[in-house]
């Protein structure tokens, strides 16, 4: 079969591309080169829905930053996706960085960001009283929020399988040749033929873009590396507390995530040990933890429970790139997608569809969804709900994550769900089992055996995501 | 709702002893919850032997010592729930469950023993740098997978921690066939049992490395290697002691933290030292009518201890509920100069025993004294040629003494210069 | 003569214990001990070292697929890893109980191989 459009690279932006296109009358096939979604840049970033304020006024950045923050309530609505308007403030340590606040205020307004204030030490310490007593202000931005990046990147497949799209995983394109009229691409998972291609390959768009002869752009990767505190220090923080940004990006951040725990980074590093170099090193995490502490004093690692790095694609105009190839007819880049990417995604959804909209037709559907229904929260729920939920269906009343509440039956729910979880960070992601602060000590030997059983395969064979990554090995006996 | 005498929170050696020395005392009416599928708690991984000899008087195995209880807990009317989860234990002792069998449970209890064990510290504690990729385990997953699910979790293996869990799997996945490449110990000595150390790791030519940490993790899919080195005296990373070690496997055992959400959730006190409850001499916390034991209180080397400290909750929650538990006044109990913690926190002044204090030290000492005080009043003076943080050790505390000291006193325990 | 050094595990104290033996492997004399157990525990380890040994055997039609087992009592050490093999050979069909006889007398130690658990 031959797909109108193949999206490569299933993260934020090629879910979101996909939903959005799965409401047309064409065929659609996302490649995705992991085991599962949210594998790369959108698996590990701040998780903030950015007001708008950073971009340089004009720049494609800072349009689709303003008009994605704004979509994004509602999108996260229609799929039950977290999404929390807590609000940020930029903090300022001296009278210095109260220019760079002023700045930041100018260009939020030109950018079109609604509700900006700059405020004073004593407003910004009411506001989040556990700051340092050395903030002399802040730009309070209201607009801005938070979302859990990779539930919205499920949620967003979910809806596009729903609708008819085709999710393929452990499908990394190889190569890409033009049959003058549509192309072939060469996969891991075979040969796959489509019309037109939609380049979402984060940090690999580069490579991607050259298979069909397009080398004007270089993406380099940057590497950002975090910690994540328990939900027991959640008080440090409600707003999304930032510093005075400088050349290398927004500086680090103290921030609530959805779930209630505290995500302090990331640092800004250009990799040079391969793309997807997710190490975290000694220094770059001392970093994190001193200059997290220059806002919050109270930050300390005693509350942490993880730490991780993610990379960021980085090009060299500091600007999205979002348009056909000069190379081809049939081929769209969507590249460069650094912060406020993640913010700006729903907007880069539509985008893109505007920009398919020009060569290929595209008609609604009769039939579709926009939708998600809300996965089980047994942990959200009240008595009355448990109740009936295990009444109707057992699986709920048995709990395989202490730490976070999750029960067996919502664990089943994420595998069996479209494009479900294959792995057991998968399953993590959909349901947080083994996220809690025994990370998956107890419940990890659980979700492989429960893994193992509704794929219908042997334990060993279940991964932590997909390739090389075992688990365990032969029978000892 | 249903109402019930007793309510014990885990099946493991804790909550069997407790049940069955509630039992023994009168109490007839009791309901175990036990979240795994069978009883015996984490001892039925814990293949090895070495189990009972201070209270059986032989060398059993984790099952076997855990089979003794449940045969006794077979033999009476205790009301088992297995694979239950407590989700709550409110302030009047009404403790919320679910399992797929009875769905939602409420049971209103006039006495509950919190019993729910320990875990392992994971990685993410450490902030150990590098890579994401699988094969990180702490030692007491790995154990499950070989003991009881029966797969290899590695072929090459690099232990981080020298806690008891972690040297008894080096043994275990020498024997099963896999290469243990070394055991790291941050600190200058093991934490583990010094029997451990001559039979999980010596006998098989395993190098322990004192003062040597896991400074970064390598590979993309699963693990490649570690890089380890030596630390100084403060426990950082001595720069150009790096040393890479490939390896397929890195398992941690780097400390146990009583599992006490519950407890916490449910506003009962506990120790910052012992991460436990604090507790009287028959183990009841500061809410009144619940009791704790086992790991969930204070972290046990030996099951045995667990079993003696059980069954002191088990017998305190009997004379709860048959209403003849005294209350007067406290004395509470230190630890000083070395002397981490006490269990028990407090003792209660009209108490109808002797009672034994329970404490660790915080580094290795030898040829000390060991001091029992009240003020500038000597209690108790033992010579002691050795002790590790590694082994809890008591100090016995006479009725009679008790009876004598002072409303509001404090016992200290503290050790002094032979 | 040799002289080998040990630390002795019968208690929490550990002492360094320093064994002298002649060519014959016949101890001439034990030092270092603080009490007579670490003496008996010194002559042992350096004459005939025992230790017990604890796996797993295969086991068919149970809920879990592996049962432990333990020697009856210490087997001689450097017989570990060869009754590891025999222990590796056997497959067993539920239920199996605490204490069934797995393997009877392994490799002519005189020692039962016992299930620690019941597989059923």
């Amino acid at each position: 079969m031959r797909y109108d459009v193949a999206i490569v690279g299933a993260g934020v932006c090629g879910a979101l591309i996909a939903r959005e296109l799965s409401a047309y009358n064409i065929s659609v096939a996302l490649l995705e080169r992991a085991n599962d979604v949210a594998m790369g840049t959108t698996k590990a970033n701040s998780a903030i829905v950015h007001g708008g304020f950073d971009a340089v006024t004009g720049t494609l950045k800072a349009k689709l930053n303003v008009k994605g923050t704004a979509l994004m309530p509602k999108i996260c609505g229609e799929m039950n996706v977290p999404y929390r308007n807590n609000g940020s403030v930029v903090l300022a340590f001296s009278e210095n960085e109260m220019e760079t606040i002023k700045t930041l205020y100018d260009r939020g307004i030109a950018n079109g960001v609604e509700g900006l204030e700059i405020i004073d030490g004593a407003r910004a310490k009411e506001l989040e009283p556990h700051i340092s007593d050395d903030v002399v202000g802040a730009l309070f931005c209201p607009s801005s929020g938070i979302v859990c990046p990779y539930e919205l990147t499920i949620a967003a497949t979910e809806v596009a399988v729903t609708n008819g799209v085709e999710f393929i995983r452990n499908c990394e394109v190889k190569s890409i040749s033009d049959n003058g009229g549509f192309y072939t691409l060469g996969t891991t998972a075979g040969d796959i033929e489509a019309t037109y291609i939609i380049n979402a390959a984060g940090t690999h768009t580069d490579e991607v873009a050259r298979m069909i002869g397009d080398s004007s752009f270089e993406v380099i990767s940057r590497k950002g590396e975090y910690y994540l505190l328990d939900k027991s220090y959640g008080y440090l923080a409600d707003h999304t507390v930032f510093q005075c940004p400088n050349y290398m990006g927004k500086g680090v951040l103290v921030t609530p995530s959805v779930d209630g725990n505290i995500l302090i980074g990331p640092t800004a590093l250009d990799v040079s040990d391969g793309k997807d170099s997710i190490e975290t090193t000694p220094e770059g995490l001392s970093t994190v933890v001193e200059r997290a502490q220059k806002s919050i004093p109270e930050v300390n690692l005693r509350g942490a429970i993880t730490s991780f790095a993610g990379v960021r694609a980085h090009l060299a105009s500091e600007d999205f790139l979002i348009d056909w190839s000069a190379q081809s007819e049939r081929f769209i880049n969507v590249a460069g997608i650094e912060s406020p990417g993640l913010s700006a995604a729903p907007a880069i959804a539509l985008y893109v569809k505007d920009l398919l909209k020009e060569k290929l037709e595209l008609s609604e559907k009769a039939n579709y969804t926009m939708t998600r229904k809300a996965p089980v929260r047994f942990r959200h729920m009240t008595k009355s709900e448990r109740e009936a939920l295990i009444k109707k269906n057992p699986a709920y009343g048995r709990i395989i994550c202490r730490c976070e509440t999750i029960t067996e039956g919502e664990i089943i729910d994420a595998i069996h769900a479209p494009a479900g979880a294959r792995d057991v960070d998968g399953v993590k992601r959909r349901t947080r089992a083994g996220m809690g602060r025994c990370q998956g000590g107890f419940c990890g030997s659980k979700v492989v055996e429960i893994l193992a059983r509704e794929l219908g395969v042997e334990m060993n064979e279940i991964t932590k995501f997909g390739g090389e990554s075992k688990i365990i090995y032969e029978r000892t006996k | 709702m249903r109402e019930c005498d007793l309510v014990v929170i885990g099946g493991g050696p804790a909550g069997m002893a407790a049940a069955l020395k509630a039992y023994e005392e009168g109490i007839k009416d009791i309901l175990i919850l036990e979240r795994a599928e069978t009883l015996g708690g984490i001892l039925e991984q814990c293949i090895h032997t070495g189990f009972g000899l201070h209270y059986f008087g032989e060398e059993l195995s984790g099952p076997e010592y855990a089979d003794r209880f449940i045969e006794e807990i077979y033999k009476t009317d205790i009301d088992i729930r297995v694979d239950t989860m407590v989700l709550n234990v409110s302030a009047d002792n009404v403790v919320t469950a679910c399992n797929n069998f009875d769905g939602l449970l409420q049971i209103k209890a006039k006495a509950v023993v919190l019993a729910m064990g320990c875990r392992e510290r994971p990685r993410g504690a450490l902030s150990i740098a590098g890579c994401r990729a699988s094969g990180i385990m702490t030692a007491g997953t790995a154990q499950k997978y070989v003991n009881l699910d029966g797969y290899m979790p590695g072929h090459e293996v690099v232990i981080l921690g020298s806690g008891d869990i972690g040297l008894i799997m080096a043994r275990r996945m020498t024997l099963e066939g896999a290469k243990v490449k070394a055991v790291c110990e941050l600190m200058p000595y093991s934490g583990g049992l010094t029997r451990n150390i001559v039979q999980c790791l010596e006998d098989f030519g395993i190098p322990l490395r004192l003062s040597c940490t896991v400074v970064k993790t390598h590979g993309k899919d699963r693990l490649e290697g570690v890089t380890v080195a030596n630390v100084d005296k403060n426990l950082k990373p001595i720069l150009g002691t790096e040393e890479y070690i490939p390896c397929d496997t890195l398992m941690l055992s780097v400390g146990l933290i009583p599992e006490n959400e519950l407890s916490k959730n449910s506003g009962i006190d506990l120790d910052p030292v012992t991460n436990g409850p604090v507790v009287d001499e028959y183990r009841e916390t500061v809410r009144k009518g619940v009791f704790a034991c086992g790991n969930v209180l204070q972290v046990h080397d030996l099951v045995d201890y667990v079993t003696e400290e059980s069954q002191i909750a088990g017998e305190g929650a009997a004379k709860f509920i048959k209403g003849e538990k005294e209350y007067g006044g406290y004395i509470s109990t230190k630890g000083e100069n070395g002397v981490r913690y006490i269990v028990p926190q407090r003792i209660n002044k009209a108490t109808d025993k002797d009672v034994k204090l329970y404490f660790r030290v915080g580094k290795v000492f030898r040829n000390v004294k060991l001091v029992v005080k009240c003020g500038d009043e000597i209690i108790s003076s033992k010579k002691k040629n050795k002790m590790t943080p590694g082994e809890m050790e008591y100090v016995p505390i006479k009725l009679e003494t008790i009876k004598a000291l002072p409303e509001n006193g404090v016992i200290t325990v503290t050790i002094e210069e032979a | 003569m040799t002289k080998r050094d040990l630390i002795c595990v019968s208690c929490p104290i550990g002492c360094a214990i320093t064994v002298e033996l002649d060519d014959n492997n016949e101890v001439i004399s034990v030092t270092g001990n603080t009490c007579p157990r670490g003496d008996k525990y010194a002559r042992q380890e350096c004459t005939h070292p025992e230790r017990m040994l604890t796996s797993t055997v295969k086991v068919e039609g149970a809920k879990l697929p592996v049962v432990p087992v333990k020697s009856a009592s210490p087997i001689p050490k450097e017989m570990l890893f060869d009754c590891m093999e025999e222990i590796n050979k056997v497959s067993l069909t539920a239920p199996v109980r605490i204490g069934d006889k797995v393997i009877e007398n392994i490799l002519g130690t005189g020692v039962d191989i016992v299930a620690t658990n019941n597989a059923l």
